[in-house]
């Protein structure tokens, strides 16, 4: 009974937090009500007994995912404002197609059965006598070892992509020249002048500015 | 009020898809509100894998639902690279008339 209204509750405010993300004028806005979607959606993942996933999603999503959003909102100097002014227009077909859509996952949802013969085709039961994590790390680290280098394989790409894109050298900016420090000569830094007394010395001409 | 079951899941699932495609409709211009409703889209699909692995007592569904968190997360990325590369040549991020690479 509990758990019926806490599913509920978590479903609500997921899909009203979405409604929100695509909807809401602002984009940080828009950012903020989808870290809470993202924690609801963890929520319903705690009610199916996913508690691995559930920590995962709010460390990726809202950890990195959600705040890198957040970041390049905050970063682009743009006027979202003028970026609304389509809404109008599209908002008729686009409710249009969504509604279409909905309709037919509705028509399959809702003429659909699981096989009787579905539960002796698993691959991996559900073990009681582990936890979740346990099981995962199980199946993980023997039977899906090449998913799982794949997927740091595309982690790799996505940095070393994203790296690429992003990284630009200014032309007016001095960095650090270690092998220049390093070979550098005495005779290159250091000047012996002889200096009469009472009439000093004029600053050689790269030190003048 | 009935228990809450495999069906419940998924009519959840099937309205945040919606959603999601709803608001790659509607937001034309703006591409990170588009790259928000891919994310949602992404979320549906796992909110299924899920509740799938749940009610089959079955695990490789939440294995799958992991490598789909992971291609997200490095789509957001490399996709937020190409938008603030795209917002440096041009200034801004409409992206209903990008049409730079046709030459």
């Amino acid at each position: 009974m509990i758990a019926n209204l806490v599913f509920y509750l978590f479903s609500f405010v997921l899909l009203a937090s979405a409604v929100m993300v695509v909807t809401a004028r602002n984009p940080v806005h828009s950012v903020l009500f989808l870290i809470l979607a993202f924690f609801n959606a963890a929520a319903l993942f705690l009610l199916a007994g996913a508690e691995f996933l559930a920590m995962i999603l709010v460390i990726v999503y809202v950890g990195a995912v959600a705040v890198l959003f957040l970041f390049v909102v905050m970063m682009l100097d743009i006027n979202f404002a003028e970026l609304r002014s389509g809404f109008q227009r599209y908002a008729p077909i686009g409710l249009a197609i969504g509604l279409v859509l909905a309709i037919e996952l509705f028509v399959v949802l809702g003429g659909w059965k699981i096989a009787p013969e579905a539960m002796s085709l698993r691959f991996a039961p559900r073990v009681p006598a582990l936890h979740n994590t346990a099981q995962l790390g199980n199946l993980l680290y023997t039977d899906y070892v090449f998913l799982f280098q794949a997927a740091g394989l595309v982690l790799l790409v996505a940095m070393i992509g994203a790296i690429v894109l992003t990284l630009r050298h200014k032309p007016n900016v001095r960095r650090q020249l270690v092998a220049d420090q390093v070979g550098r000569t005495r005779a290159a830094g250091l000047r012996v002048v002889e200096i009469k007394s009472g009439e000093g010395i004029a600053p050689p001409e790269s030190v003048v500015r | 009020m009935t228990a809450i079951g495999l069906p419940h899941y998924l009519t959840v699932a099937a309205i945040l898809f919606t959603i999601g495609v709803f608001g790659i409709f509607v937001n034309r211009k703006n591409v990170i509100i588009i790259l928000m409703s891919i994310e949602l889209i992404l979320l549906a699909v796992n909110i299924n894998l899920v509740a799938f692995s749940a009610f089959l007592h079955e695990v490789t569904g939440q294995i799958f639902a992991m490598i789909v968190l992971t291609v997200a997360a490095a789509e957001a990325a490399v996709g937020l690279a190409i938008l603030v590369t795209f917002f440096r040549n041009r200034g801004d991020i409409a992206v209903d008339d990008a049409s730079m690479m046709k030459g």
